[in-house]
C-alpha cells in the first residue's frame, strides 16, 4: 500500500512509495505488451478526467490507462466545465463527487488545485499537473524509464535543463530523483533558474557545458515558449546557442549516458533532431512508459486494505 | 445614561495612569477618576474588578469595502466587527468602488458610520484619482469633508515622479500620507513571499525587495518634501531597519504592523494551499516576524493595525492563486496581542496603549482622548482572562476569512464606550 | 511472542511428491500424451508446482512441457477490498491459441482465484482446453469451479487456513492447517 491517500506531489512520496508504483508500473507494462492490453483490475470504478487546462499528451496517456484499466471513465473540462460558466471549483467537485466518482484526475491552471479538490470530496484524486507546483506521474514515468535503462537511480547524476522556474515537471522531478538517491543538477539562464534548489537538495548552475559530461542522464525541459515574451531570455537564438543539446553537446556526454525529455520538444530551441532521435534518447520510451505508470497510480490508489484474506 | 466602572486597572500613559481605580463615565464625558467613588443615581455600576480600562482603541488601517463592495463587509458590519474588537474608531481604506477619491465619499463614509453609531469612521482618501497613480485626488475637498489621511493603499504609487507630487501636495495640509510599498515590476503575479516558499508551493514570488525598494523610495521622498510618511504593513526586518534609520535621521517617518504579519510566517501556508494565509504583503520568514516583534517591544514600531479585509466565501474557497489578498483582522488583533506579547510579558500594558490607542490617533490627527476628568469618555474595558475560540461564532462582521481561525487565544475587549454611548456589554454588540 | 505452529501437517515432502508424480501420469493420460499440452502456474507457489509438474511430466515423456506463470492480481475481483502488496511477473513464453492448458494452483477454496484465472488466460489468446490442478481441494466453493486433478481432498472448516509450503520459496515442503482465529490474535500474519 502507498503511504499517501492520494497523489498530488512526490515530496510526500517515501522511497517504498516510488519503488512500489514502478514496481507495479513493471506488470502493466507486461500487460501493455500484450494483444489484449486490457485487465479488469478497476472494473466499475467510476474516474473524472478534470482537465482545466488544455492538455493532450497527459490526458490520452490518462485515458488510455483507464481505458486498460476497465474503470469507467468521464471527461470534462476546457470548454465543457462548467466553471467557464461561472461555477467555482469548489462547486463544480461537489456535484461531481454527489455522483459518487471514485477518482479524479486534475490538470490545472493553478498550484494546489488538485490539493483543494483533494479537501472537497472524499475521491481519490492523481495531479495531472498543476500550475508550475508539481506534476508527478511525470516524475514517476521519468524515474521509470531511468530505472528500466540503468537498472538503479541511486548514485545517479542526472541534469535537468532549461526553464526551471516555469516548470512543474522540476517541482516533482528533482525531489523524486532525490528521494530515491539520485544526485540533481539543475541547469538553467539565472533568470530561469529556482529560487530555493535548496529546498530540494540540487545544486544548479548556469553552465551546462562544465556539467554534461559528467551525467548519466541529460534532461532537457521544453521552453515555455509563450512565456518567453517580457525577456528573461533576449533569443531564441542565444538560448539555443548556450542551453540548447545539440550533436555538439550530445557528443559529450559520457558512453551510456541518456537523453530524456518531457515533450512537447521544441525541435532548434532546446533540443536538436541529432540529439531527440539519438540512440540514446529516450523521449518515446518515457511515454510509453507513461501509461503503464498511471495504470499502476491509479491501481494502488483505488486498491484497500490487504486483509490477508487468500482464496 | 452615566455607567461607574468600577475597580478596573485603568492605564493611560497620557494621563501617567496605571492604577485600580473607578472611573465615573457621565453622558459623552467623563464625570470622575479616582479611588471610591460614589454612585450617583441612575448610574449603571459595572464590576470591572481583575480587568482593564484603556483609552478607546483604533485600527488606523481597515477595508469596510462600502461602497461598491458591500457583499464583503458594509459600514454596518464593520462597525459591528471593530466594536466587537474593542476599537472605537478606525480609519477606512479608499480602494471601494468608486474610489474614495472625493470630499463626497469621504462624506458618505462618515455619514453612513454616524448612522450605524458603533464606532468613528476616519476615511482615508485617495493620493491620486481613482488609485491609478496618474493625476491627483481632490485631496483638498477631502481634507474639508474630514479625510484622516491619504493613501493609495492595495497599490503602491508607481511613478517617483507622481509619488513626489502627491506628497508635495498634501504637505500643505496636516495630514499624513499612508503608503502601501510595492513595485508592481517586482512584485508581479508574485502571490507569496519570493524563496522557499515560492518553490515549496510552485508559484511566483513576492520578494522582500518588491516592498524595501518603495519604502527606500519613500523616505527620500519624505526627505525630500518634509510630508510625514506612515509605511504601511511592514512584513521584513529590513523594512523595519529603514524606518528606524528615517527616525534615527529625524525625518517624520512611522510605521505599522499587522497581527498576521507578526504571529504568522510563510511556513503556516503548506501544500493545503491555505487561502486566508494568502495576504498582501505576503507572510515572510519567521525571521522577519521576530524581528517585527522586536520593533513592536522596543517602539520602532508606531501602530498596531489589522489591514481588517474581507472577502466572501467563495472569494478564499477557491484556488490559491485566484484567490482574494488578505484577512480580516479586527475581532482578533486584541486578543491576539494580549496572548503573544503581553501576557508574555514583552509588552507592558501602557505601550499597548500607545500602538494602539495613543498613536494612532495622533497620525490620524484626531483629539487625544484621556481617561481623565473631563476627557471624552471613549474607553476600552479589557478582560486578560477571557478564553476565546475563534471559530465562526466569535466573530461580527460580514466576513469569515481569517487567517487564526481556529486560533485559543487568552483576553480580549468585554465593554466599549464610544463618547458615551455603550456599544459593546459584556462581549455583545449593542 | 509465542511461537505459533500448524495445528495439523496434511501431507509431507514425500506425500507432496507422490501426489506431482501421480497427477503427471493423469495428465499425460488424459491428455494422451504431451505433445500439446503447456503449464501455466498461477504465482506463487502455483507456479513452484508446475515447475515440478513439468519436471515429472519431463522424465515421463522425455520432453518438458513449456510453463508459463500468471499473477492474477489485476483480474481479482475484489480490488476493492484487497490488493497484492506485491505483484509478479506474468510470463507466458508461448502461444496459448490451440493448446491443452493444464492451470496449476496451491490450493482450491472459493473458486475465485481460478475464475480471475481463467480471464486473463483468455486475454492471451484461445485454449483448445483448460484443465485445472491443485494440491489441495479445500472445499467451500463460491463459484462452480471443480479441479481435474487433485492431490489431496482436504475437509476444512473457514476458520482454518490450508497452506502449501514448497521449497525453496518456503523452508520446507508440506500442506498445513493453521488456525487463523489464533494467529490473529497474536499479531501474525503469512
Amino acid at each position: 500500500m502507498l503511504s499517501v491517500r492520494n497523489l498530488i506531489d512526490t515530496t510526500s512520496l517515501t522511497a517504498d512509495d516510488i519503488t512500489q508504483i514502478l514496481d507495479t508500473a513493471q506488470s502493466f507494462a507486461e500487460v501493455n505488451s500484450r494483444a489484449i492490453k486490457k485487465v479488469p483490475a478497476l472494473r466499475g470504478r467510476t474516474i473524472v478526467n478534470l482537465f482545466l487546462e488544455p492538455s493532450t499528451r497527459t490526458r490520452s496517456s490518462f485515458e488510455l490507462a483507464e481505458k486498460r484499466l476497465s474503470a469507467d471513465s468521464l471527461n470534462m473540462g476546457g470548454s465543457t466545465s462548467s466553471v467557464v460558466k461561472g461555477e467555482s471549483l469548489v462547486d463544480t467537485i461537489k456535484t461531481i463527487a454527489a455522483m459518487n466518482v471514485d477518482m479524479f484526475v486534475c490538470r490545472a491552471r493553478f498550484a494546489g488545485t488538485p490539493a483543494l479538490i483533494a479537501r472537497s470530496t472524499d475521491a481519490r484524486v492523481i495531479n495531472a499537473g498543476d500550475g508550475k507546483h508539481q506534476h508527478p506521474t511525470q516524475a514517476l514515468l521519468d524515474l521509470y524509464t531511468i530505472r528500466e535503462t540503468f537498472g538503479r537511480l541511486d548514485g545517479l547524476k542526472v541534469a535537468i535543463v532549461g526553464d526551471l522556474i516555469h516548470s512543474r515537471v522540476v517541482g516533482s522531478l528533482a525531489p523524486a530523483l532525490k528521494t530515491m538517491g539520485a544526485d540533481v543538477t539543475l541547469v538553467g539562464p539565472p533568470t530561469y533558474q529556482i529560487v530555493d534548489p535548496g529546498w530540494y537538495g540540487c545544486a544548479q548552475t548556469s553552465d551546462f557545458d562544465s556539467v554534461i559530461g559528467d551525467m548519466d542522464v541529460v534532461y532537457m525541459l521544453r521552453v515555455q515558449l509563450e512565456r518567453m515574451e517580457g525577456a528573461a531570455i533576449p533569443s531564441r537564438r542565444e538560448y539555443n546557442r548556450l542551453f540548447g543539446l545539440d550533436a555538439e553537446r550530445a557528443a559529450r556526454m559520457k558512453p551510456g549516458a541518456i537523453i530524456c525529455h518531457p515533450g512537447p520538444m521544441n525541435r532548434g530551441m532546446e533540443i536538436e533532431a541529432e540529439a531527440a532521435d539519438a540512440p540514446n534518447s529516450k523521449v518515446l520510451d518515457q511515454v510509453n512508459a507513461g501509461v503503464a505508470v498511471r495504470m499502476a497510480a491509479m491501481y494502488l490508489l483505488l486498491g484497500g486494505e490487504d486483509d490477508g484474506v487468500s482464496y | 445614561m452615566a455607567f461607574l466602572i468600577r475597580g478596573a486597572h485603568a492605564v493611560d500613559p497620557q494621563a501617567g495612569l496605571d492604577d485600580v481605580v473607578d472611573v465615573l463615565v457621565d453622558g459623552e464625558r467623563i464625570g470622575e477618576v479616582g479611588p471610591g467613588l460614589e454612585v450617583p443615581t441612575g448610574a449603571t455600576v459595572i464590576d470591572a474588578r481583575g480587568r482593564y480600562l484603556v483609552p478607546g482603541l483604533v485600527d488606523m488601517h481597515v477595508h469596510f469595502r462600502d461602497p461598491g463592495f458591500e457583499y464583503k463587509e458594509t459600514i454596518e458590519t464593520g462597525s459591528r466587527a471593530a466594536a466587537k474588537g474593542g476599537f472605537t474608531d478606525v480609519a477606512t481604506m479608499p480602494n471601494t468602488a468608486p474610489v474614495c477619491d472625493t470630499g463626497a465619499v469621504v462624506r458618505y463614509q462618515i455619514d453612513s458610520a454616524e448612522a450605524v453609531g458603533l464606532v468613528r469612521v476616519h476615511p482615508m482618501g485617495a493620493l491620486t484619482k481613482g488609485e491609478k497613480g496618474e493625476g491627483l485626488a481632490e485631496i483638498g475637498d477631502m481634507v474639508v469633508e474630514g479625510a484622516a489621511a491619504f493613501s493609495d493603499d492595495g497599490r503602491g504609487v508607481q511613478s517617483a515622479g507622481m509619488m513626489r507630487t502627491c506628497m508635495e501636495y498634501v504637505s500643505q495640509f496636516d495630514r499624513v500620507v499612508s503608503v502601501h510599498c510595492q513595485i508592481d515590476t517586482l512584485t508581479e503575479s508574485g502571490l507569496v513571499n519570493e524563496g522557499r516558499c515560492s518553490t515549496r508551493l510552485g508559484m511566483f514570488g513576492w520578494p522582500a525587495l518588491g516592498e524595501e525598494l518603495e519604502i527606500e523610495r519613500d523616505i527620500d521622498l519624505c526627505r525630500l518634501t518634509g510630508c510625514p510618511l506612515h509605511i504601511q504593513h511592514l512584513s521584513t526586518a529590513r523594512g523595519l531597519e529603514l524606518v528606524r534609520g528615517a527616525k534615527a535621521e529625524g525625518l517624520p517617518v512611522t510605521c505599522e504592523v499587522t497581527p498576521h504579519h507578526l504571529f504568522l510566517d510563510e511556513d503556516d501556508i503548506t501544500d493545503a494551499y491555505e487561502t486566508n494565509l494568502k495576504v498582501n504583503p505576503p507572510l515572510r520568514l519567521a525571521s522577519d516576524a521576530a524581528a517585527l516583534r522586536d520593533g513592536i517591544c522596543d517602539g520602532s514600531v508606531d501602530c498596531l493595525v489589522t489591514d481588517h479585509a474581507p472577502h466572501a466565501a467563495h472569494e478564499k474557497d477557491c484556488e490559491f492563486e485566484i484567490a482574494s489578498f488578505g484577512t480580516v483582522g479586527l475581532e482578533t488583533s486584541l486578543p491576539l496581542v494580549l496572548t503573544n506579547l503581553v501576557r508574555t510579558s514583552r509588552l507592558s500594558w501602557p505601550h499597548l496603549v500607545e500602538l494602539m490607542a495613543v498613536n494612532p490617533r495622533r497620525l490620524l490627527r484626531l483629539d487625544a482622548v484621556r481617561i481623565e476628568r473631563g476627557g471624552e469618555a471613549t474607553l476600552t474595558l479589557i478582560d486578560p482572562e477571557v478564553e476565546v475560540e475563534v471559530d465562526d461564532a466569535w466573530f461580527a462582521g460580514k466576513s469569515r476569512n481569517s487567517a487564526f481561525m481556529g486560533a485559543h487565544l487568552k483576553g480580549a475587549a468585554t465593554d466599549v464606550w464610544c463618547a458615551g454611548t455603550r456599544t459593546l456589554a459584556d462581549g455583545t454588540v449593542a | 511472542m509465542e511461537q505459533l505452529g500448524p495445528k495439523a501437517t496434511i501431507m509431507d515432502e514425500q506425500a507432496m511428491a507422490r501426489a506431482v508424480t501421480r497427477i503427471a501420469h493423469e495428465v499425460i493420460e488424459n491428455n494422451e500424451g504431451s505433445e500439446n499440452i503447456a503449464l501455466v502456474g498461477i504465482v506463487r507457489r502455483g507456479a513452484n508446482l508446475a515447475q515440478l509438474l513439468a519436471d515429472e511430466i519431463g522424465n515421463i515423456e522425455g520432453r518438458r512441457p513449456k510453463v508459463g506463470l500468471l499473477d492474477i492480481s489485476f483480474y481479482r475481483d475484489d480490488v476493492t477490498r484487497a490488493i497484492s502488496p506485491v505483484l509478479h511477473r506474468t510470463e507466458i513464453p508461448f502461444a496459448v491459441d490451440g493448446k491443452d492448458i493444464i492451470l496449476v494452483d496451491d490450493v482450491l477454496f472459493t473458486g475465485r482465484t481460478v475464475r480471475s484465472a481463467l480471464d486473463a488466460l483468455m486475454d492471451f489468446g484461445r485454449p483448445r482446453t483448460v484443465q485445472l490442478a491443485v494440491m489441495v481441494d479445500r472445499g467451500h466453493r463460491e463459484l462452480p469451479v471443480r479441479a481435474d486433478y487433485v492431490g489431496k481432498n482436504v475437509p476444512s472448516s473457514r476458520e482454518e487456513d490450508v497452506r502449501v509450503c514448497i521449497r525453496p520459496l518456503d523452508d520446507h515442503s508440506a500442506v498445513e492447517i493453521w488456525d487463523v482465529a489464533a494467529e490473529k490474535k497474536l499479531g501474525g500474519a503469512r
